[in-house]
């Protein structure tokens, strides 16, 4: 077994300023060695420890997607020590990314199901490796409707918006994108908080329709009640947590909900199980 | 399994012998402090067989305060320059004289945290494979050792290679795997007790567990959900006068929490392993200032559900902890781990209540 606390060494290959702040930028990473990135196979849901030698690691959610070859990708938020350094590096330096960690959403029962996504801000993510992944001509005929529920402060601080704009276009995915609030004349598309633009457009619920639902604590608060009131069961409602994490993969023992590792038991849980468990994340 | 009488007149020549083939540890009194703490034995040194007990246990040999888990130089004229390489480390044999049966019980525990089906530690796991274990027998158990209860005892074999039993003028050794008779044959310890030796060890193991007379139960405790103990309305008073000091966690001999941090020094860097505690609200705090776990309370809780229900219920094979009683003897307020389990096991309102609510 290899040893997991060693980064596997990445070159950075592309550095894209996402949002108008400034304050997310996504970082395309190729491996030094090529052999390394069959061994880094994820799936969508699933997260690495960015590390960089000399400031520390940070665990972030994989953005690019399993379907997409020769790279991956992770959109990164400035926030502390490693992020406001890994900011500053340039196109060409290497670092090191440790992975894949912790399980997925769960593609082997979404087959066949419909699927809405609900995500906020910066946690869209893993919500857009999942798209990715769906939208594959090889996958798309393996999933029923895609409703996809995503707002942002200002249409400035959209990830990703070249692909929105694409998914828009398409009549296989259902895009809802909305922002808090804007004075662009020409925005053509919602202005709400999630919650109630979820309930506006967000399918019902049913045995054969899930959710997918990541962002800040407060649209999650107020996301729950709209979905029960669309008939989502809790088993049907999957969230990615988050928590303060050293190893990822569950024995440094800090990010802990009860029994359950955020790190290495999920981060992808299901309403159901995280009502089982203490809030503590 | 054999049992070899070794006179103590020999016993120093068995240990300079065993020299030769292990790195030694074992108790060694501390000057002027009195107390003892397991350390590398130099080529001289001798365990001291006689340390009722240690003041932190030796979970230390293979899970060090603080241990080198990867170098790096960040000189971008290096063609390494950023990337983390595993130092050599010496993983040559190493035994441990001396160990009390309750804190190889403890190696156990910790394996199952670091040596799993999907990751292994391997820092952790080839210290661990590294070692013999030695054990020396408890005759006088302490007043705080409540081991019996824990699935181990004065006496256990679990975990151990050879356990040593001091009657007096000489040591029983009980060779228990193929490890410890390489051991006891680097040491040229080759009497045999026969059956007069087991009979020995049978009439003293039976004394020291008579002596034994705390314990602690947690059927209840297993009986009951996590959310119900969680939501018990206990914790604040169990945790009242905890300061934080997170003494608990380092004398522990089942507290496996670290921190990983890096260290430079000009262009040379290292990334260290160090141990953490779940007392600190440094441990779980997010970036954006959230704490899960911000309050001395919550921490306290923490603590005592990881031992005594979630690792209960994770690896269904009893709680965290061995029953060694350090934790009691050390706290500087009197926390009591048997007091604690007690009132959770004694807990019931949250089973009457998820009752009713079906």
């Amino acid at each position: 077994m290899q040893n997991p606390y060693l980064p596997y060494p990445v070159r950075i290959d592309q550095i894209i300023t996402e949002t108008e702040d400034k304050n997310l930028k996504t970082f395309k990473f190729v491996f030094l060695n090529p052999q390394d990135e069959a061994k880094y196979a994820y799936k969508a849901g699933q997260f690495g420890e960015l590390s960089i030698p000399g400031k520390g690691e940070i665990p972030i959610g994989i953005a690019s997607s399993p379907v997409e070859k020769g790279f991956v990708m992770f959109t990164v938020n400035k926030a502390g020590l490693v992020t406001n350094h890994l900011h500053n590096m340039k196109v060409g330096d290497v670092m090191g990314i440790r992975g894949p960690l912790g399980n997925w959403y769960p593609w082997e029962k979404l087959e066949g199901k419909n699927i809405l996504i609900v995500g906020g801000g910066f946690a869209f993510t893993t919500l857009r490796s999942s798209i990715v992944y769906m939208l594959d001509p090889a996958n798309r005929s393996k999933f029923g409707t895609i409703d996809v529920v995503y707002g942002a402060r200002s249409p400035g601080m959209l990830l990703y918006k070249q692909e929105l704009i694409e998914w828009e276009k398409r009549d296989d995915i259902n895009m809802h994108i909305t922002v808090d609030r804007t004075d662009d004349p020409d925005w053509k598309y919602n202005v709400g908080f999630v919650p109630p633009i979820t309930e506006q457009k967000a399918p019902q619920g049913d045995e054969n329709t899930y959710a997918i639902v990541c962002g800040p604590p407060i649209m999650i608060k107020f996301t729950q009640p709209v979905l029960e009131k669309l008939g989502y069961a809790h088993d049907h409602i999957i969230m990615s947590l988050e928590n303060r994490m050293k190893c990822g993969f569950g024995m440094c023992g800090r990010c802990n909900i009860g029994k359950e590792f955020v790190c290495k038991d999920g981060p992808v849980f299901t309403l159901d199980q995280i009502n089982m468990t203490p809030r503590e994340y | 399994m054999k049992v070899l009488k070794i006179d103590k007149k020999d016993w120093a020549g068995g240990i300079q012998k065993a020299h030769k083939a292990y790195r030694l540890y074992g108790p060694v009194q501390v000057k002027d402090k009195g107390f003892s703490e397991f350390q590398a034995l130099g080529p001289d040194a001798m365990p001291d067989m006689t340390a009722t007990d240690t003041r932190l246990s030796p979970k230390s040999i293979a899970f060090p305060p603080q241990e080198v888990m990867m170098v790096f130089t960040t000189d971008e004229n290096s063609e390494l320059c950023n990337q983390m390489q595993v130092p050599q480390k010496d993983y040559a044999p190493r035994a441990i004289i001396g160990i009390r049966p309750y804190d190889a019980a403890a190696f156990l525990l910790v394996k199952k945290n670091f040596d799993t089906p999907e990751y292994r530690d391997p820092y952790w796991c080839d210290a661990y494979e590294a070692c013999t274990f030695i054990g020396l027998a408890v005759n006088t158990p302490s007043a705080l050792d409540f081991s019996t209860s824990t699935k181990s005892g004065p006496f256990d074999e679990n975990g151990l290679d050879v356990l040593l039993v001091d009657t007096g003028n000489h040591y029983l050794a009980k060779i228990l795997t193929d490890k410890g008779a390489a051991f006891a044959k680097s040491a040229a310890w080759e009497t045999e007790a026969g059956a007069a030796g087991e009979k020995q060890i049978a009439e003293l193991k039976a004394s020291a567990e008579k002596q034994i007379r705390a314990t602690v139960a947690f059927d209840n405790i297993q009986r009951q959900s996590i959310m119900s103990l969680y939501e018990a309305d206990f914790w604040e008073e169990v945790a009242f006068a905890c300061i934080n000091c997170g003494t608990c966690t380092y004398v522990c001999p089942t507290c496996w929490c670290f921190d990983i941090q890096d260290e430079t020094h000009a262009k040379c860097g290292k990334r260290m392993k160090t141990w953490d505690s779940c007392m600190y609200p440094l441990f779980t705090i997010h970036t954006t200032g959230h704490n899960p776990r911000g309050t001395k309370v919550q921490r306290v809780r923490q603590r005592f559900m990881h031992k005594l229900k979630y690792f209960l219920d994770k690896y269904e094979d009893g709680i965290m902890c061995v029953g060694c009683g350090r934790c009691i003897r050390s706290c500087p307020v009197n926390i009591d781990i048997r007091k604690v389990c007690d009132i959770m096991n004694s807990y019931s309102a949250g089973a009457d209540t998820c009752a009713l609510k079906k």
